[in-house]
């Protein structure tokens, strides 16, 4: 398959080629819980705590100029990655949870006086059943204190969001619409325009958790239209420790600070203090300085790579990993069984041939301690979606660029085995 | 192959043809634990008759593991009496949190020396040790 040359790529992460106790060759099929490192990333870090390292934005002397340059550059790299209008507009978190966690706070809240932030009884917030948990609690929060009221979209039995009632749900009471642009469990790539286009209707601003979106397609928030996005770099081969929030610049502005604390002052009197404009505005004390850093290095390497390609790629694993799934019998997909609007994330259950649930826990376990296979097993923070479907958990695969045909069909060899255990 | 030696045969057979699961009356204590990290439930029930264990009632979702120790739980605790199941549940215990260094008693564990091989995954451990901290816990608050 040409565009990507995964055996290259593979090359490029040392942990893809260590072997696991027992002489297990490691087969990494969690990428949407946490991607695994390029060593261009790494000894980008390296270097930078090796020879550059200071605090950045105050310490006046060469290192400072040098760290200060590498974060502001990295936060340059990651603007022009996603197409954001200004470089401003890009706001360093600790990671997707605290981006979202930072807009929800701006709802609700008496130090905001924008008429677009105002949220009480009354005013409602629309999420929906698919959310991770960080898409879910903050907005909870928010509705507890302002008293107003959560309300969110179903889900259907194929795994798409239900839009039937979009109108009702999205009316002149909506505040916010937050939603996942890919799903973390079912894989579906939400469509935004119609949820767009009604919230604008209505006055409503618009957030989407891209974390599961950004990592693996070309993403250009100019061309998405919504007003933040949010986003987290363990999972795009950078380091963990650093999130992005992205907004537009006239809502930043609006907003308040989330946190309090240095750097993200203009002036400070013993009873009172003026901010920084945005982006510092929201990055309160030393920031994660080398992840920053470490994230512009891994934008660069999926640049290089190429999203088109990275994109194009794990569409041929999905398509390939789908098919060979829908061959095991008593398996059975969570989430859309074609590729059409769907990314390389495939949660399933697992039944004998005899008919009995092999609960996941099982299933991730001896697919680890037997085949080296590591896939994730749980409700993987969407529980509300799990109950959706009726069930506890389900075994999670999810495919990343660097991840091969081989790998899918080692799991189906290592499922049939899960089969011939519980059998 | 490390895990497989985790599935005991017994164990999995317990997990396909659970005994005394499903909850029934009468019952002087009802508990419900759970296990957060990965979700395995279980309600139990206790019935004590003159410092015997007339019945060990329960019903949950989990893990093979968490579910085969109810069965095996229920083996060992109903028609023994309180004190002698409790030696049990400390055996038990100190067998699961041993990390696989501890000698298990036979004699006092009977077919719950199965369990063994799972004190050497300490993500599972409180899977097999759910059901059983359970018991404690009704024991407990039957008296
Ligand atoms: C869709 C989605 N949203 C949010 C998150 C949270 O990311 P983080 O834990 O880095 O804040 C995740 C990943 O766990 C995710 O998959």
């Amino acid at each position: 398959m040409d565009g990507l040359d995964v055996e290259r790529i593979r090359k490029d992460f040392p942990v893809l080629s260590r072997e696991l106790p027992g002489g297990r060759p490691l087969i990494y099929l969690d990428s949407g819980n946490s991607s695994q490192k390029p060593v261009q990333v790494i000894e980008a870090m390296r270097d930078h705590l090796s020879m550059h390292y200071s605090n950045v934005g105050r310490a006046h002397h060469a290192l400072g100029a040098e760290s200060t340059e590498a974060y502001e550059n990295a936060r340059d790299k990651i603007a022009a990655f996603i197409g954001a209008p200004s470089r401003d507009e890009v706001i360093f978190t600790k990671n997707a949870s605290e981006a979202i966690n930072l807009v929800a706070y701006a709802f609700g809240n008496p130090l905001n006086t924008d008429e677009r932030f105002r949220l009480g009884p009354g005013d409602e917030i629309v999420i929906t059943e698919m959310e991770h948990h960080s898409n879910i609690v903050p907005w909870q929060f928010a509705a507890q204190r302002s008293g107003a009221t959560l309300r969110w979209f179903g889900v259907t039995d194929e795994g798409r969001l239900d839009l039937s009632n979009l109108d009702e749900l999205v009316n002149e009471r909506t505040k916010v619409v937050a939603f996942a642009h890919q799903s973390n469990v079912l894989g579906t790539v939400n469509s935004i325009s119609p949820i767009l286009a009604r919230a604008r209707q209505v006055g409503a601003l618009v957030l989407l958790d891209s974390s599961q979106a950004v990592p693996h397609k070309p993403v250009d928030v100019a061309e998405l239209g919504v007003d933040f996005i949010a986003f987290t770099g363990h999972k795009m081969v950078g380091p963990s420790g650093i999130g992005v929030l992205w907004g537009k610049a006239e809502l930043l502005d609006a907003m308040p600070p989330f946190l309090g604390g240095g750097e993200m002052i203009e002036a400070v009197w013993m009873d009172r203090s003026t901010f920084a404009p945005a982006p510092h505005k929201f990055e309160a004390g030393t920031p994660p300085i080398v992840e920053a850093i470490g994230l512009g290095v891994a934008v660069d390497y999926l640049t290089d790579v190429g999203m088109p390609a990275i994109k194009e790629w794990e569409h041929q694993l999905t398509g390939y990993a789908l098919q060979a799934l829908s061959e095991i019998s008593g398996l059975r997909v969570i989430g859309p069984r074609s590729v059409v609007s769907r990314g390389g994330t495939v949660s399933f259950t697992l039944k004998t041939p005899g008919g009995f649930d092999i609960h996941p826990h099982d299933v991730g376990q001896i697919l680890d301690d037997v085949f080296g296979i590591a896939v994730r097993v749980g409700h993987h923070c969407a529980r509300p979606l799990h109950l959706r479907f009726g069930i506890p958990a389900t075994t999670r695969a999810s495919l990343y660029l660097y991840n091969t045909t081989d790998e899918i069909d080692a799991l189906v060899r290592g499922l049939h085995h899960v089969q011939k255990v519980f059998g | 192959m490390i895990a497989e030696s985790m599935y005991q045969e017994l164990i999995l057979e317990h997990y396909k043809h659970p005994q005394g699961r499903g909850l029934r009356e009468p019952y002087d204590a009802e508990v419900h634990h759970v296990n957060p990290t990965c979700g395995d439930e279980i309600t139990l029930r206790v019935k004590v008759e003159s410092g015997k264990v007339a019945d060990v009632s329960y019903e949950g979702q989990g893990c093979s593991i968490s579910q085969a120790a109810a069965s095996v739980l229920h083996e060992l605790a109903a028609g023994s009496t309180v004190v002698d199941s409790l030696a049990v549940v400390d055996e038990f215990t100190r067998l699961m949190q041993g990390r696989g260094t501890v000698q298990a008693d036979e004699e006092v564990l009977g077919d719950a020396v199965a369990f063994a091989g799972v004190a050497k995954f300490p993500a599972r451990v409180k899977c097999a040790l759910l059901a059983w901290m359970a018991y404690k816990d009704a024991v407990v608050r039957s008296s």
